[in-house]
């Protein structure tokens, strides 16, 4: 090969951002097109960085808006190339119409979606706006909870995008700065380790196959699209969820590092739990064990697949516990929280359900502080005492004025 | 579990500076982490930077920080910030400054009763480096203040972080920290 590998400690001090860089240099990708938005920008500019310096051979397309950087993914994976970008809020907004053109023509395309707060007003820090915007869109979403992770997912993501039973485009999630500018340890691969679990992309249906000539995005109308969208909701619903388990096990053989669609922390006998995504998990797991140094049988679940949403594993998680607070890190504008309405919906149809109750929290990057969490495990241990929800189903955590609560 | 954080202007390298010691502590075994609010982003504008190092994986991502030490590397934020919000009984200070400690305490009285100590990070920056980047001899102060590492362990790894910069700005950086250790009061 024409380029150069990089030594690397086994523990490097990175960020989220830097660590998501390497991993697009890791995984050799052939085609980054990108328009780049805080606070993703350091992703797409380590692989530019990288590719300069000769550490990876493939292109960087610089285009002049995200709705264009997600078209030349789009050009460049059905072509035949290993392909990812990176984006924002506003950015992935743009992006959106395109988002669903990567999976209907079932791409596997990589994207980091650093979270950001959606304007207006204008905000560029770290909420799930744009997270729960493609929930839809037919990609595959993972969520990384630190930098070490937002490392490990891309590998996975990958691994799991390009396999040809699935050739669905992924989305890595990891929180805008509290995790993309958080610095912390990174235990790495090394170059050659790294390539062999992502292996060379094997394209399918590609385009610059001559011998083989095949169209893409086509139109179908009433006599085909149905078909074509339910395959592809099918393969999300049945196959997806395997597919992941078994990279997951991959890479725990890899490197000793585990990871499960629904993560569960202290869950063998909670009787209350909180249920969250990104880097609230892990600050929720340090309260989780100060709540039972007080009595208190706490928990914590953290979502690592969004989409396809792990139904199952979810009820069984969560069946036999007593009391549960979904946190929604993103105004529901006008309904119930995001999550709160799958998590319900999971545990309506299971054998048994607990008392359910929603929190919207964080807006904007606003601080969950560990007294928020105390609190909360407080209200739930009241509602196990008191065997109902005794707050309304909504409420606002961390918000100035005077205390918000609906439903 | 220690607590640093930084007061600072963006641009003058609180992030660098507290990414920096971040790695050289990782190499010792602890676990770290660095961040930063970076408010409204422009050079120039007050920022802070912080660190957290710890025995056991830090898994706390709360913004709030009541902590251990308090670096301010820009003169004026003494008089344009609170440096002392969320201050505990034993927050240790190390602010940049012309002026001397108990001077300082006059000038800014919220720091009265408090364990300060002074050091002049921009003139020494300045006169060792050749521009007002003071986020290095801070650590140089604070080596001295903490007792964390001896100075030729630091001094070592500092140069491998500060690897890919000209040698010449990696040794003015070397004799900032040198003069900070010695300089600070």
């Amino acid at each position: 090969m024409a380029f150069d590998k990089m030594k690397l400690r086994d523990i490097e001090v990175w960020d989220g951002n830097f660590a998501a860089a390497q991993a697009l240099r890791q995984c050799q990708v052939d085609v980054v097109s990108a328009y780049p938005i805080t606070p993703s920008t350091a992703i797409v500019e380590g692989y530019a960085k990288f590719k300069s310096d000769n550490f990876v051979e493939g292109e960087f397309i610089m285009v002049e808006s995200e709705h264009a950087a997600m078209s030349g993914c789009i050009g460049a994976a059905a072509a035949g190339g290993r392909v990812a970008t990176a984006t924002s809020s506003q950015g992935l907004a743009l992006m959106s119409e395109t988002l669903y053109q990567a999976s209907g023509m079932r791409l596997p395309i990589v994207l980091n979606l650093v979270n950001r707060a959606l304007a207006s007003p204008l905000n560029v820090n770290g909420d799930h706006s744009d997270m729960y915007m493609v929930r839809d869109s037919g990609w595959i979403q993972f969520d990384a909870f630190n930098p070490q992770e937002a490392y490990d997912l891309n590998f996975i993501a990958f691994k799991v995008s390009e396999d040809h039973d699935i050739r669905l485009p992924a989305i890595v999630n990891q929180d805008g700065f509290m995790t993309s500018h958080t610095a912390q340890g990174v235990a790495t691969m090394d170059d050659d380790t790294a390539f062999g679990f992502v292996g060379t992309y094997k394209p399918m249906n590609d385009m610059l196959d001559f011998e083989h000539p095949v169209t893409h995005g086509v139109q179908t109308e009433e006599d085909w699209h149905f078909e074509h969208k339910a395959r592809q909701h099918n393969d999300l619903m049945t196959k997806a969820g395997p597919k992941i388990d078994e990279v997951f096990a991959d890479f725990k053989k890899l490197t000793g590092r585990k990871y499960s669609q629904v993560e569960t922390y202290d869950m063998e006998d909670a009787d209350v739990a909180v249920f969250c995504l990104g880097t609230s998990v892990e600050t929720a797991r340090e309260v989780a064990k100060e709540m039972r140094t007080r009595g208190i049988k706490a928990g914590v679940v953290g979502l690592r697949v969004i989409r396809p949403f792990p139904f199952a594993q979810v009820q069984a998680t969560l069946k036999d516990v007593k009391a549960v607070a979904v946190l929604d890190r993103s105004s529901p504008n006008g309904a119930a929280g995001a999550m709160f309405n799958e998590v319900t919906t999971a545990m309506y149809s299971a054998e048994n359900s607990p008392l359910i109750s929603g929190y919207i929290y964080g807006l904007g990057g606003r601080d969950l502080t560990k007294v928020h969490l105390v609190d909360l495990y407080n209200e739930l241990d009241t509602n196990v005492k008191a065997g109902k929800v005794t707050t309304p189903l909504q409420q606002f955590i961390g918000v100035r004025g005077p205390k918000l609560a609906y439903l | 579990m220690l607590e640093i954080r930084w007061h600072s202007r963006a641009g003058q390298g609180a992030v660098t500076g507290a990414k920096g010691l971040a790695d050289v502590i990782s190499t010792t075994g602890k676990q770290v982490q660095a961040f930063a609010f970076y408010g409204s982003a422009k050079r120039g504008a007050a920022m802070t930077a912080y660190n957290r190092v710890d025995d056991n994986v830090i898994m706390n991502h709360e913004k709030y920080m009541e902590p251990d030490y308090v670096f301010v590397i820009d003169p004026a934020l003494v008089y344009t910030s609170d440096v002392t919000v969320n201050h505990k009984e034993n927050t240790k200070y190390i602010i940049t400054t012309h002026l001397s400690t108990e001077e300082l305490k006059k000038a800014q009285p919220k720091l009265e009763g408090k364990e300060v100590y002074t050091v002049d990070c921009i003139t020494i920056a300045k006169e060792t480096i050749g521009r007002a980047i003071p986020n290095t001899p801070m650590l140089g102060a604070f080596m001295k203040i903490s007792g964390m590492y001896e100075m030729d362990f630091f001094k070592t790894s500092m140069q491998r972080v500060l690897g890919k910069l000209p040698q010449k700005i990696i040794d003015g950086n070397m004799l900032a920290i040198q003069r900070a250790y010695d300089e600070v009061k």
